[in-house]
């Protein structure tokens, strides 16, 4: 650091040296600082302090909000439809990139092949929503179909679904003895089609560091393709692996454009997010709305803590 | 180099500060000259048109001028402003229940202190000015009302049916029976999908049956939560909602369809060729639907409604509603030349005559309006022997929500409606206070 600015430090005294290196990080990082404290660190404890007092943030009220949320309904709803995202989005969008990834390396429209299947990364997911909105228009049997799912489902013979208010299926029910919500699946489904792509590209990318020598020593000691991708391919990227889960898991606990313009929350899909912002805008319940949204980063947290614990490691063998 | 680097952090401070202090002054607007005044509300496209067309007499005669926020967010955005110390000179908001609950906050300015009280007895129905006043002071003024208790038909296909309008619940169901048998169409449309909204509509339904079975006092009760959800009066006007949903053949597509239809989408079905559906209730504002979707039918005669029909004759002629409330966050010459005006019959009838329209202010003519159908509306409004506003609106707003959900929830699954009331009942309990 002493070394880059030759001119400023060559005339002064070695204490004064001492002091400006200790000062100067300081003040280099002083606007970023500004920015994460105004920004991050102030919202985090002034939302912490709401979720301990009442309504309209006038008295301490303890613990009551916690007790209140995880007593209702609504949020163990909201809470399982966030792990099943959790769980179908995460696996889903990963494994689909995954495949994908693979076989597009393999091909020589291989650009072509990522560019289509990307392109839904790069909508707004609010657009995404409402493209969707209409893929899965409903109307009644006996009526022109206008969304696409179900035209094409009605032009095999299937009987119109209501993907984003059907509750359940009744076969699929049967056979997990529950009721299990269509809707949430649609939606999932959205979140899917959209993250594919990324998971494909940043998969891809670790893909191509591979180097070629190992393969090819793999390939020379008679392993096949199956067991090269089991054995070397598949080690060899996961960290990668690791950051696209990260980023999902983050990204599913955090779900809300997409729950919130298709259904706005309506017919249990529900998720923490949707109904930290009822509570927050329509019912003005400061503290109910706090508390769910300092669940949410509690369950959040352990993820960051690990992708920050694993790229330390990453650092550190570099 | 360090002379410099501080010189810079110092202007970025300055910076800083500036735009965050220009922020905070932006809103305050003192001074007696009449200036920009800024309005929110949930109005655009045509709507807003015509509230531009209303407003622009007054920024001709006093020089001041009219900025206006369109948000279907209302509530949100509110919400937000109010928190930041930076709310709208001006909210035009769709809701009294809101309205009572910024006026408990003391975040509303009080209306009586500047406008003529007198005038306002003159122009406005006692009903109307009770609505507005919270703790004996008028917070709000109420324009461009809407009656919700309108059941829309087409009288072509009644007449060449044989059909005959229902006067009463009764008949109504017995003319659904009967379109039903003769598999030429379903008797009702019903659709309730609205968005974050979703369930309003149904919620209509069953606050017009509760008015109409039960009369004004249990229906107050009941907005006042008085009587809890879980009383029978309200759990029978739920089941008598059901009884059009849910009856096999009244609906096409059944619940589902209900739940998942646009409720702007529902209004086309009795005026599709040929027509799905015989029936379809929903307020006044529906003739806009109607005729945007089918310009070339013409209002009265390929459209109309009939008054939602009588269930206990002592209540009939009953009819719920909705209506958009003025309310003003800042005192200051703006605000009340503006309100003044909005309140006058002069401006008033601007907009009415451009259709779209129903005035609280009872000067102004019903000449005024631009179709039958309009003036109709307008009549029944004045005309009601009951006029009672639609009751999710008067809830505060988190019963409302629960009130919407559980209608949703009630049409997913019919055998819950006890869990359900007892349901909403816990969040009135938590929000009526």
């Amino acid at each position: 650091m002493v070394k880059a600015f030759p001119g400023v430090f060559s005339r002064t005294r070695r204490q004064d040296i001492n002091r400006r290196v200790r000062v100067l990080p300081w003040l280099w990082l002083l606007p970023a600082l500004f920015f994460i404290i105004l920004f991050l660190v102030y919202p985090t404890i002034e939302t912490l302090r709401l979720s301990f007092m009442n309504q309209d943030s006038s008295a301490y009220i303890g613990a009551e909000n916690y007790q209140y949320i995880f007593a209702s309904s609504a949020t163990r709803t909201a809470l399982l439809n966030n792990a099943l995202w959790l769980v179908l989005f995460t696996v889903l969008a990963t494994g689909l990139g995954l495949i994908f990834a693979v076989l597009t390396g393999k091909v020589r429209y291989e650009s072509l092949a990522k560019a289509a299947i990307f392109i839904p990364m790069a909508i707004s997911f609010v657009a995404a929503a409402v493209i969707w909105r209409f893929m899965y228009a409903f109307r009644p049997e006996g009526f022109t179909q206008t969304g696409l799912v179900n035209a094409i489902g009605t032009g095999i013979g299937l009987e119109p679904v209501a993907w984003l208010v059907e509750h359940t299926l009744p076969y699929i029910d049967v056979l997990l003895s529950g009721p299990l919500h269509i809707n949430n699946f649609a939606i999932v489904a959205v979140g899917v089609w959209m993250w594919t792509g990324f998971a494909m590209v940043v998969l891809s990318a670790g893909l191509k560091g591979i180097s070629t020598e190992v393969l090819e020593a793999a390939h020379v000691d008679g392993a096949n393709e199956w067991q090269i991708f089991w054995r070397i391919i598949l080690p060899i990227l996961s960290p990668t692996i690791a950051v696209v889960v990260t980023t999902l898991v983050i990204q599913a606990l955090k779900n809300f454009d997409m729950v919130w313009v298709m259904t706005a929350g309506n017919y249990g899909t529900d998720v923490v997010a949707t109904l930290m912002f009822k509570e927050m805008f329509n019912f003005r319940n400061f503290g109910w709305a706090s508390a769910l949204a300092v669940v949410l980063l509690v369950a959040i947290l352990p993820v960051v803590l690990i992708n920050i614990r694993r790229f330390r490691a990453q650092e550190e063998t570099r | 180099m360090k002379q410099k680097k501080k010189t810079l952090l110092i202007i970025i401070a300055a910076m800083l500060t500036t735009v965050l202090t220009l922020a905070g002054c932006q809103a305050g607007t003192t001074g007696e000259k009449i200036g920009t005044v800024n309005v929110l509300g949930v109005w655009g496209g045509e709507e807003l048109a015509n509230f531009q067309a209303m407003v622009a007499p007054w920024e001709q005669q006093t020089g001041g001028a009219m900025g206006f926020s369109g948000t279907r967010d209302l509530i949100a955005i509110l919400t937000t402003r109010i928190q930041a110390g930076n709310p709208p000179d001006v909210a035009i908001l769709p809701n009294p229940g809101q309205m009572i609950e910024l006026a408990g906050d003391k975040k509303l300015v009080a209306l009586n202190t500047f406008l003529d009280m007198n005038k306002v007895k003159q122009e406005y129905a006692q009903g109307w000015i009770d609505l507005g006043t919270v703790d004996s002071k008028l917070y709000g003024i109420f324009m461009k009302a809407d009656s919700k208790g309108t059941v829309w038909y087409n009288p072509k296909v009644f007449q060449e049916n044989g059909w005959t309008v229902p006067a009463t619940w009764d008949e109504m169901i017995s003319l659904s029976d009967t379109i039903v048998s003769s598999g030429k169409m379903a008797p009702w449309s019903v659709a309730i999908e609205s968005g974050e909204a979703s369930g309003w509509p149904a919620t209509d339904w069953i606050g017009e049956i509760l008015l109409h079975e039960f009369g004004g006092k249990v229906y107050d009760d009941w907005v006042s939560h008085s009587i809890p959800w879980t009383d029978s009066r309200i759990k029978a006007s739920w089941e008598k909602f059901g009884q059009i949903v849910l009856t096999q053949g009244y609906v096409p597509g059944g619940a589902i369809a209900a739940l998942a239809t646009n409720f702007v989408d529902g209004s086309y079905l009795p005026f599709e060729d040929p027509p799905k559906a015989a029936m379809y209730y929903l307020g006044a504002f529906t003739q806009g639907f109607i005729a945007d979707q089918f310009p070339e039918l013409k209002a009265g005669e390929d459209y109309s409604f009939f008054p939602f029909p009588a269930i206990d004759p002592a209540y009939a002629g009953g009819v719920t509603g909705g209506a958009n409330v003025v309310v003003i966050f800042k005192d200051n010459v703006t605000t009340r030349s503006f309100v003044e005006y909005l309140a006058s019959p002069a401006a008033q009838q601007i907009w009415v005559t451009r259709g779209g329209f129903t005035a609280v202010n009872k000067n102004v003519s019903l000449d005024a309006y631009p179709n039958p159908l309009a003036r109709k509306a307008a009549e029944q409004l004045t005309s009601a022997t009951i006029f009672r506003f639609d009751a999710d609106d008067n809830m505060p707003s988190a019963v409302q929500k629960a009130f919407w959900e559980g209608a949703l929830a009630y049409l997913q699954n019919p055998s819950q409606l006890d869990s359900i009331l007892a349901n909403i009942e816990a969040t009135a309990k938590n929000a009526y206070k």
